[in-house]
């Protein structure tokens, strides 16, 4: 092999190992929109009917569906451009809300996005695969909308604190049942937040349910009574800009998951607990306690990532308000190599994806859900990487760069 | 791994103490049971209450027609207590060795009959149509539990049921309508199972991938896929989107027996295909060469490797047949069921078969006992509030869930998977 030949291994230069880390997701997420971009010309009945009557105008009409796609997507989550520039030019302030409306809800998606990346990937860090999150996000969902609404006369700088260290106390809760669960008996935690998921949707079908207990009396729908003012998230800009305070919440979660896995003795644990749990063992680390911690932490930020949503954007709880950001954020986690900054990274392409989505379902007649078949192709990809070395004939980046995550069922 | 260091005798010992701890255990959980079903459905009970089981299932002619069930409803559950403890104290002085899973069982079927005839004193319930939706809804979870079995016993998890279930329901469901035949439209579900089975096992086994992961991946691809081909065609051209069911029918003998006649043997194709598939998989499993070299795959891979046994190909056959079990499951919802393909149809029932696999420890007729017991609390479900029981629905929809974390938690009877269960298998090391 040629490496026999070549000099010791040294570590190789600092951009080419940002280069190497950063390259595959992005071939990955490029792949993936490949994909997707067949998968729109396939179903198009434009190009369906040309390809029967006359398979010379295809091309064109590939060529229109996805432009017409890929703009919409683009005005959706970005903005237009023009539109911008002509309404900071008019000064008309509406205007100016209206041009900025696209990229600063795409931000307000990746908001929850981030929170809930970061849970799954303090739990691939402990050697965890949190599957829960979505349970732990409704859980943080329904205990902080309590507090948001039935504590009254509260001032804003206490009750917000309040209703948000819910959520995460709630998500906490919620993972701590299958942490002890891994941690004493050694079931799976796959299997066991699988079934905390359904017992999280259910409990909060039967909260909502007719006469339920967080059901609005004067409402037909599903939902909870709205928060009280004095527990809503800061909002920066005028309606309709959702922008709120939540987002730099989440930036500073990153940057405190990122002390906490990198700069402290726990975190030092709980990673090494996550690669080797023997070595962890003859260590003398308590793996119970370090499941238990870093379980916990998971569900807390999954938790935040409900309480962000029901106190910074949608001010009550409704009936599967979450269009699945938990699963969402597994992907969001690979990609991101689960470290804080990848999260982050991937978290806002993810929303800007998702929230561009909604506009192309409107302006070009794709269904939202193409996003859930561009993640999957995401994940396979980044789980995957020869499939990516092989379309694109790239050499292996060298020994250990490859994470295999391999758990069973049992102990 | 740890590695204990006790001579063969001492190990004997222990285990020989720990199962006669496990073995009170039971009998303490079976007492607690029987108390717990005196007080909740006994206590407070009117002496005069009768509850009244009907037992016939539609227009039946009046020769044929089988009397009510009448019982006196405290005298009923009070003696079912009294039996569930006398099972308690057997169990606890001396123990029913290898049958007391089945006496858990029925300690189980024990409270829920109790219950029943606690919601129902003084009113009435259809038991027999109660009892045929219990095994109508059994069937795609059962279907589902031989899937995962089919790949979990030869070492690869698929938490994949779900997807396989949608995707299969979906293009059953499309490729029925378009060519106006239903068993086609099974072939096609049948088919696309196979095919996410099959990217399933390149990415687990050939590439190495974590098996949840590649499981997610299909989970999230089925979803996409089906909800997006849904709300494209489906909502738009409705002649695509209905398939129409097929038809049941009763077995000529068996069918033709009261009460379990209707009960078990009447129904469409999915009702006896879960039968055929039930029994082979079994019998494949447990009394054929594949079966014994598809175990020992599952178990110990390496040890299967040195006796000449192609892992990588028996983990693909294994993983691609189940796959085709999910797809008919699949196929359940739109032709055996609904008749339509509406998003998200499924409805998480891949992850109850998922449960009922792990609640049956792994073994085809376990998974089937689990799956009707899960049936059971769906069938329950559609009733209660009929019954005015001051329960809400969602709780007992809970029941699969929390049933199977306790099960595998091992509080009682501790769910143990193949060994090599998840383990990617590489030949170097």
């Amino acid at each position: 092999m040629a490496q026999l030949a070549a000099s010791p291994p040294s570590a190789p230069p600092l951009w080419r190992q940002i280069v190497q880390t950063v390259a595959m997701p992005l071939l990955a997420i490029f792949t993936a929109l490949v994909a997707g971009s067949l998968l729109i010309i396939l179903t198009d009945l434009e190009v369906l009917v040309a390809l029967r009557d006359a398979p010379g105008r295809a091309p064109a009409a590939a060529w229109k569906a996805i432009t017409t796609a890929y703009g919409a997507l683009w005005q959706g989550s970005i903005g237009s451009p023009t539109q911008i520039v002509e309404a900071l030019a008019s000064g008309d302030s509406r205007a100016i809300a209206q041009a900025f409306f696209p990229i600063t809800d795409s931000l307000v998606t990746a908001t929850p996005y981030i929170f809930a990346g970061l849970a799954v990937a303090v739990g691939f860090r402990a050697g965890l695969f949190n599957i829960g999150v979505e349970g732990q996000l409704y859980i943080g969902a329904i205990t902080s909308v309590w507090v948001g609404f039935a504590i009254k006369g509260l001032p804003p700088i206490i009750h917000i604190p309040l209703a948000l260290l819910a959520g995460p106390a709630g998500g906490a809760l919620w993972a701590f049942i299958p942490a002890i669960l891994k941690a004493k008996t050694g079931a799976h935690e796959v299997i066991n937040t699988i079934m905390m998921n359904y017992i999280a949707f259910r409990l909060s079908e039967w909260l909502l349910s007719y006469k339920g207990p967080l059901k609005r009396p004067d409402s037909a729908n599903p939902v909870s009574p709205f928060i009280e003012k004095s527990a809503e998230l800061p909002r920066f800009f005028p309606d309709p800009i959702r922008f709120h305070l939540g987002f730099f919440i989440a930036l500073g979660m990153a940057a405190f998951v990122f002390w906490f896995l990198f700069k402290t003795t726990w975190g030092f644990e709980v990673r090494t607990v996550g690669q080797n749990p023997d070595a962890a063992r003859y260590a003398g680390m308590n793996i119970t306690r370090n499941i238990i911690i870093a379980m916990c932490l998971s569900g807390a930020l999954a938790g935040l990532a409900g309480a962000n949503e029901v106190l910074g954007v949608n001010h009550n709880l409704a009936l599967a308000f979450s269009p699945g950001y938990g699963f969402d954020s597994i992907a969001i986690a690979l990609v991101g190599k689960s470290h804080p900054l990848g999260v982050v990274l991937t978290a806002l392409l993810f929303g800007t994806l998702r929230g561009g989505a909604t506009r192309m379902q409107n302006l070009a007649r794709i269904p939202v859900e193409i996003i859930d078949v561009i993640q999957a192709l995401v994940i396979a990809f980044i789980a995957a990487p020869a499939i990516i070395r092989a379309i694109y004939r790239l050499r292996q980046a060298g020994p250990g760069a490859e994470t295999v995550f391999t758990r069973g069922w049992g102990k | 791994m740890t590695t204990t260091t006790a001579t063969p005798s001492a190990a004997a010992m222990r285990a020989t103490r720990a199962y006669i701890r496990r073995s009170r255990i039971y009998g303490i959980v079976f007492i607690a049971i029987a108390l717990a079903m005196y007080w909740l459905f006994a206590v407070g009970v009117d002496r005069a209450s009768v509850t009244t089981y009907t037992l016939n299932l539609g227009p039946v002619p009046a020769e044929q027609r089988l009397p009510d069930w009448v019982v006196p409803s405290y005298t009923t559950v009070t003696l079912l207590t009294m039996l569930a403890v006398a099972m308690g104290a057997y169990q606890l002085v001396r123990g029913f060795g290898r049958a007391t899973t089945v006496m858990l069982g029925l300690i189980i079927v024990f409270f829920v009959f109790s219950f029943l005839t606690w919601a129902t004193r003084d009113q009435s319930i259809n038991l027999v149509g109660m009892l045929k939706t219990m095994v109508q809804r059994a069937v795609p979870l059962t279907i589902g539990a031989l899937s995962g079995v089919l790949c979990e016993r030869a070492g690869v998890v698929n938490i994949a049921i779900e997807g396989m279930f949608l995707s299969g329901a979906m293009f059953g469901g499309l490729v029925g309508s378009v060519t106006g035949n239903l068993w086609i439209g099974v072939l096609a579900a049948v088919l696309v199972g196979t095919l996410l089975a099959a990217v399933h096992a390149v990415l687990s086994i050939r590439y190495m991938v974590d098996q949840i992961v590649s499981g997610m991946v299909i989970n999230i691809f089925s979803v996409g896929i089906t909800s997006f081909i849904s709300s494209k065609f489906l909502q738009v051209f409705q002649e695509l989107n209905n398939p129409g069911t097929f038809k049941p029918f009763a077995l000529p003998v068996l069918g033709k027996i009261p009460i379990i006649g209707p009960i078990f043997f009447e129904g469409n194709i999915f009702l006896f295909g879960m039968y055929i598939l039930l029994i082979v998989v079994h019998v494949a499993l447990f009394y054929t060469r594949w079966g014994l070299r598809t175990r020992a795959v599952g178990e110990h891979p390496r040890a299967a490797d040195t006796l000449g046994i192609n892992v990588f190909r028996t983990r693909y056959v294994a993983v691609i047949l189940g796959g085709a079990v999910a797809g008919f499951g699949g196929a359940y919802f739109t032709l055996g069921s609904v008749g339509r393909f509406d998003e998200l149809m499924t409805a998480g029932r891949g992850f109850i078969s998922l449960a009922a696999m792990i609640f049956g420890k792994w073994m085809p007729f376990g998974a089937f006992g689990a799956s009707l017991i899960f049936g059971f609390a769906e069938s329950l479900q559609g009733k209660l509030s009929i019954l005015k029981v001051p329960i809400p629905s969602q709780f007992l929809l809970m029941a699969p869930y929390i049933a199977t974390m306790i099960a595998l938690a091992g509080l009682i009877g501790r769910a143990v998977p193949p060994a090599a269960d998840g383990k990617p298998y590489t030949k170097d090391h």
